[in-house]
Order: C-alpha cells, then structure tokens, then sequence
C-alpha cells in the first residue's frame, strides 16, 4: 500500500474514532446491592446518557450481566468501559459495535379488545410482524414483539390507528459472536492474574 | 484470644463481643496503632468500645472532621501505610468527603469508619442520617455499608486490602448503631484476594522488550517520576536505571521526594509552574518514559501540543490510566517497582551526553531570569522563595514538608532541596486549601522522629485553623510556616495575568495569627524584614513544641515559569 493510502486510512480510522454511534457494554459483576449505582455514576460524571440498560443472573450463578447501550464515540467508550472494570465488584466489562452482537429487546403492546372485533386488519398485523398475542381480557390484549427497535416500533407505528392504550420496550440484551464460556472465561480471568 | 498488634497473628480464636469492639479488635488486627477521628451518637458504641483500648491504639481528637481525614493522609502519605479515621454520620461523615475526594484523585490510602443510624431507620430521614454510601461512591475506591455485626471483621480486612493493594485509595465503611450494639463471634482473617480484583497487572514481557529497545535506541530519552514511584517503593530502582543510562529526568508535584533534589539527572518539576527545560523539552525528547504517573492536566497543558514528537512508554499500575490522555505507544501495566527491575537489566549503558546539556543550558536561563531572583531578590520584601531556601538550609533538606494549595505550593515543590523520599505531602490533584495544617498534623504523629515543616498560605491556613486546638492539645510539634501576602495569591496572580489586574474578591483582611495561636499556647513569632529570616527560622527549629512563624511577604509577587492553562508546555512563559 502506498504512503498516501495509509494516511488516508489512518485518518479515515480517527474519523471513525471520533464519530459518535452505538456502544454496547457488557459488563459481569457480583450480583450485589448498590453495585448497579457504582457502575452508572461512571456515566453521570463523563454527561453520558444511558440509552438503554439490562441486568439480569447469567449462566453461573451470583454473577450478573449489564448490558448497557450508550451513544458516543470509540474513544469515549473505550475509557468508560476500563474505568468500569476498575469497580471492585466488576469481573469484566466489554465494549461491542453492533456489528459485533446479536441483540433483542421485547416490547408489549396494549390495545382495546374491540379493535380486534372490527374485522380482520389488527390480526393481520400480529401475524404478519412476527408478534404474539400475550393475553386476552374483557377489554384489552397485550400483544408482544421481539425484535430491533425500528420493528418494534414500525408495529407501535401501525396498532396506533386500533389505540394503544399502552407501549413498553425493554432495554436491549445482546450476545456477542464469540464462542467463548462464560464460566470459563471468568476462570481464565482469575488465573491470569 | 490472640495478641494482634503486630498485625501477623491473622486468625484468631473466636471469642464474642459486640460489633463496636469487633471494630476495634480488627483494626488493631491490621497494625493500626492511630486513629483521627470525632465522635458523635451514632458512633458512640465503637467510641466506648475504643476507650477499653486506648493503652494500644492512640485517638486523635481532632476539632472537625475534614481535620481528621487530612490528618489521616498526612499520617498515610509520610508512612506509606493506611490512615485510620472516625466520624459519626450525617455531618459527621459529609464533612469527611473533601479529604476523601482528595485521597482518591491523589491514590491516598485510607479506612474511614462511620456511624449509621440504626438500620430500621435507615431511609427515614432519621436524625443525622444521611447517604453517605450515595455521596461517597464516587470518589471511593470502594464502600460498604454494615448493618450486621457478624460481617464487621471480613469487611473491615476486605477494606484494608483494596485500600492499600494496587494503586491505593480511600475506603468508607458505613456501620449501623445497632450492628455496632449486637453482639457476634468475632474471628479476623487478612483478605488477600478478592476474585474480581486484581491490583497486580502480570507484566507482559513483549511489552518489557519494547520499552527497552525504545529507550536503548532513544537519543533524547526524558524520564517522568510520578508518585506510582513512591508508593511502589521504587525510587532505588529509578536511580539505578536513570543513572546505568543516563535519562534526564523530572517529577510531578506527587512524585516530588522520590528522586533527590541535588540528583545530577534531577531536572526538576513538570507543569504549569514547573522548570523550564522539563518543560520545553517534554517537546523535543525522541522516547518519553512515564512511571506512575496519569498527565494531568497541570502537567501536559494543551494535549494537542504535547510531546507529539516523542514515542511514550507509559509505565503504569492502572490500566484505565492507559491512553486516558496521552496515547502509549508501549504501555506497560504493572507494579513501577516490578516493571523498573524487570527493565533494568534489558537497559544499556549510555551517557546522553549532549542531551543532558541541553537541558543545563535551559536551566541556566531559568536561574538567570527567574531563580537567581526568586532565592536572593534584590526588592525591598521577602519573597516565597528565599524563605523557602532558608527553610531547606537550616533543616538541611531533611524535613518532611507539608504545603497547602497556591502560590507557596508551587514555590515551595520548586525550592525546598528534598533529601529522601516520602517527605513531600500535599494536596496535587484535587487542590484542596485547608490541606496542610491537618496533614502535617498527621504527618508528626506518623514520624515523630523528623522535623515536619508546613508552609501554608494565609487563605488556606484560615480554612482549617481550628486544628491548631488538636496540635495543642496532644502537644504535636509541628512548625508552621505562613506565608503572609493578605491576597489569595494563586487567584490574584491569574487576575493580574487573565483578568485584566480586576482584583475580585482576592484581597484579605487577616487576623494576628500570632495571636491565633498565643490563643492555642502555641509559641509564634512575625517577621516582615529580610534580615529577622534567619534567626527566626532558627528559633522555630530549635523550639521544642509546635511554633508558627508568620512572614509578611511581597503582596504581588508571581510565581514563574508559568505554562498559561491551555498552552503548550513549550510555550512556558517566564514573565
């Protein structure tokens, strides 16, 4: 390659360095109490909203998973993501683009009864997005999507005309691609040092 | 049960007690032979346990609590040990936070203990509760709140460990009156690993290999000491490894005693009012080899004009500290001690001759426009400087040397000529005034054994002068030195430079200090003239108790070199 290809790769890489998009965070920790306030003051003193969070107990027990999307630029990520694994009760935390996930989040939809008395469009819609209905009452169904935001919302879009009574989206998990354990990772963690 | 006041004895037979004495019996289990603190009702039960225990472990009472948490990082920082500190909760424990943000940004380690309201109210807005595990957390290297006696002795052994492992910082344990009330078996056992912390990076020897071929190719290496240096206890291993090569090196306000000040390879301070070679060039060496230091911001000026030209070896126990503000191009994560052995022998002899020159010629600029004055002005008032070189004559550079935040900070680091390590205590990151007549404090009660000399300014030395009660009362011979400019000199000095001479609000109307501290029994002199300075010094030293000199200095006297907040550090002004 020549000198000039590698000046404008190198400057194209600080472009990308420096341009703000999604991170994914995924940190394991303890499942301990006020840990959660430990993790996300880092993002109050550096002005950076939480777009989205999610803990929840992984495979091995008594440890948990954040995962955690914000807006901001590699670099910025990046020091975020190594000031979190300095928390005492942090085992781990990695910083992913989208490309390097696989990711959902579910969301639930309220709507009245009658909208689906009124012919057959409502269920149409259910089926052909890929939703489930949750539940029937007397005077509401809950409907439920899995998916990206733009389909979850492309279906909250579309049910609008039926009257949504209610919508809720929660915070994205996401998998990495790697094939690495869990478990094992968090005792080559440990050995290692 | 067991004797643990050599902290050796690690485990001990279990013998029931309540929580309060569980506090102390695990705090004696750590060594700890000192505790600054200040009761109050919800820190009453460790109090009365503490006063079983008063022939093993010494309480200072100090008059606020801020008092006791600068005291403890004064007692930390010259000892390079843990500093112990009690305060009771809500007031009691808000006002530990400024120490304690100071202790963080500055790696101090500590243990603060605080009482809690008893845990059925907690959440109640119950009398002097407050969230002091809320307010803490940001600037705790860990906290925890107790409101079960039974894990009093485990968590006060985990606070120890991450206290003073790896890159050491302050701790806060939060304990509940009633968990301090109920009785438990007690049994201590030291904390050694904790599984998701890691304070000792494995060093990785590609990385070793790298720093070395670096430096063994540099032309122009310069060194940065920073106070990783001092508390790795890597200061011989520096000396070997600048002299075996011959690297120009320079300190940060924190890594100040770590190297000797009449060193041949000692250059002097970095940053915004540090020497001018260092500084100038920081941005002409072709290797730039950081140990134990983060580049500040008071260091590097504009990061965009920063040793651009030099490849930056990062030596560094904290990885977050890597790439943070100056990229590495060979980061090596580890103990600075560790990394500095493994380094020394991958090192080659050289002599960096012509570099080295460079960097005497810029210092015969410094001493000629800006130190030759400083030290012996010709002007009708005393200077900062001169009375700083009187003081580092007469204790012949083997005092430990507290300073406040300001202008005789700056003077200060740059004059008093540092024989040993560890004897620099101040307050670098967070800047706090009020700092250095409580860590003094505590610095004298941790060496009791060398003469410890704070100098303080007059703003500064008004915002916690209430300590003088403490000195008074546990006979603390520390030797107070105020340098007098009835301005708050630091602010006035960027006014003059910044702000167009608009003087807000900078100008003080002081009291008598001498008579502050007749108040307090304390022996105190003023002196205004150049030729009282000698002899005043002298009496100070000789003096068997605490003593304060105040000296009236030049009201606008500015301190240079300045590198402008925001400029490059080559473009270091010295007027």
């Amino acid at each position: 390659m020549s000198n000039t290809n590698n000046v404008k790769l190198a400057s194209e890489l600080l472009e990308k360095d420096q341009e703000k998009r999604s991170f994914n965070l995924s940190i394991l920790t303890e499942n301990k109490s006020g840990l959660l306030n430990a993790v996300t003051i880092i993002f109050t003193r550096r002005k950076i909203n939480i777009e989205s969070i999610n803990v929840s107990e992984t495979e091995v027990e008594g440890v948990s998973r954040y995962t955690i999307v914000i807006e901001s630029t590699r670099e910025q990520a990046e020091k975020v993501v190594k000031r979190i694994r300095k928390v005492i009760d942090v085992f781990w935390a990695f910083v992913y683009e989208n490309d390097e996930i696989f990711y959902q989040e579910i969301a639930l939809y309220k709507v009245p009864t009658r909208a689906f008395l009124n012919g057959d469009n409502a269920e149409h819609l259910v089926r052909n997005n890929g939703a489930r209905i949750l539940v029937i009452e007397e005077d509401f169904i809950i409907i439920e999507k899995t998916g990206h935001q733009h389909e979850t919302r492309d279906l909250l879009e579309k049910l609008k005309p039926y009257g949504v009574l209610e919508f809720v989206r929660s915070g994205r998990i996401a998998m990495s691609k790697s094939t690495r354990r869990t478990d094992l990772f968090l005792q080559e963690l440990h050995n290692h040092h | 049960m067991e004797t643990l006041v050599n902290g050796k004895e690690t485990i001990t037979q279990k013998k029931t007690m309540p929580g309060a004495e569980a506090v102390i019996c695990s705090l004696l289990a750590e060594g700890v032979d000192t505790i600054f603190g200040y009761p109050g009702g919800a820190i009453m039960p460790i109090y009365d346990a503490l006063y079983s225990y008063q022939d093993r472990i010494e309480h200072i009472l100090v008059r606020h609590e801020q008092g006791a948490v600068h005291a403890a990082q004064g007692f930390a920082r010259v000892r390079n040990e843990v500093g112990v500190v009690f305060a009771t909760s809500g007031p009691g424990a808000t006002n530990l936070i400024t120490g304690i943000a100071d202790a963080q940004i500055d790696s101090t380690p500590l243990v603060c203990i605080t009482g809690q309201v008893t845990s059925g109210l907690l959440g109640t807005d119950a009398f002097q509760e407050t969230d002091v595990i809320g307010i803490s957390m940001p600037v705790t290297k860990w906290n925890y709140q107790i409101t079960d006696a039974r894990e009093i002795p485990e968590i006060l052994a985990k606070a120890f460990y991450i206290a003073k492992s790896g890159r050491p910082g302050p701790v806060l344990v939060d304990i509940t009156k009633d968990a301090q009330f109920a009785s438990m078996e007690y049994a201590y056992q030291k904390c050694t690993e904790i599984r998701t912390y890691h304070p000792i990076p494995v060093i990785k020897q590609d990385k070793l290999k790298k720093a070395a071929a670096l430096i063994n190719e540099a032309k122009r290496p310069f060194l940065l000491v920073g106070q990783g240096v001092l508390i790795a206890q890597a200061q011989e291993v520096l000396k070997d490894l600048i002299e075996k090569a011959h690297i120009p090196s320079a300190w940060t306000i924190l890594g100040l005693s770590a190297l000797d000040n009449d060193h041949p390879l000692n250059m002097g301070m970095l940053g915004m009012h540090g020497n001018y070679a260092p500084n100038v060039l920081t941005n002409e060496c072709d290797v730039l080899i950081a140990v134990g230091m983060r580049f500040d911001d008071r260091v590097t000026g504009d990061l965009s004009k920063y040793a651009r030209q030099a490849k930056v070896i990062h030596i560094e126990i904290d990885s977050s500290e890597i790439d943070k503000n100056v990229k590495a191009h060979v980061p090596v994560i580890g103990d600075a001690k560790q990394v500095l052995e493994a380094l020394l022998p991958l090192v080659k002899e050289n002599d960096h001759q012509p570099w080295l020159d460079r960097f005497h010629e810029l210092h015969q600029i410094e001493e000629e426009k800006i130190i030759n004055n400083d030290l012996y002005p010709q002007s009708k008032g005393i200077r900062m400087g001169e009375v700083v070189r009187h003081i580092s004559e007469a204790t012949k550079g083997e005092a430990i040397v507290v300073t406040d935040v300001g202008q005789h900070q700056m003077v200060t680091s740059r004059y008093y000529g540092f024989k040993s390590p560890h004897s620099s205590v101040t307050s670098g990151g967070l800047g706090t005034m009020g700092f250095a007549l409580p860590a003094a404090m505590g610095a004298k009660v941790g060496k009791p054994d060398r003469p410890v000399v704070a100098i303080i300014g007059d703003g500064g030395f008004q915002m916690t002068l209430q300590e003088l009660g403490t000195i008074f009362q546990y006979n603390i011979p520390v030797k107070i030195v105020i340098l007098n400019n009835s301005f708050l000199g630091m602010v006035r000095q960027w006014q003059q430079l910044f702000f167009e001479r608009r003087y807000s609000f900078t100008e003080l109307k002081n009291p008598d200090f001498t008579a502050i501290a007749r108040g307090f029994s304390i022996e105190s002199q003023k002196v205004g003239e150049r030729e009282q300075l000698p002899q005043a010094i002298a009496q100070m030293l000789s003096h068997p108790g605490a003593y304060l000199l105040e000296v009236t200095v030049e009201k606008e006297e500015n301190v240079f070199p300045m590198v402008p907040s925001g400029a490059a550090v080559a473009d270091i002004r010295m007027e």
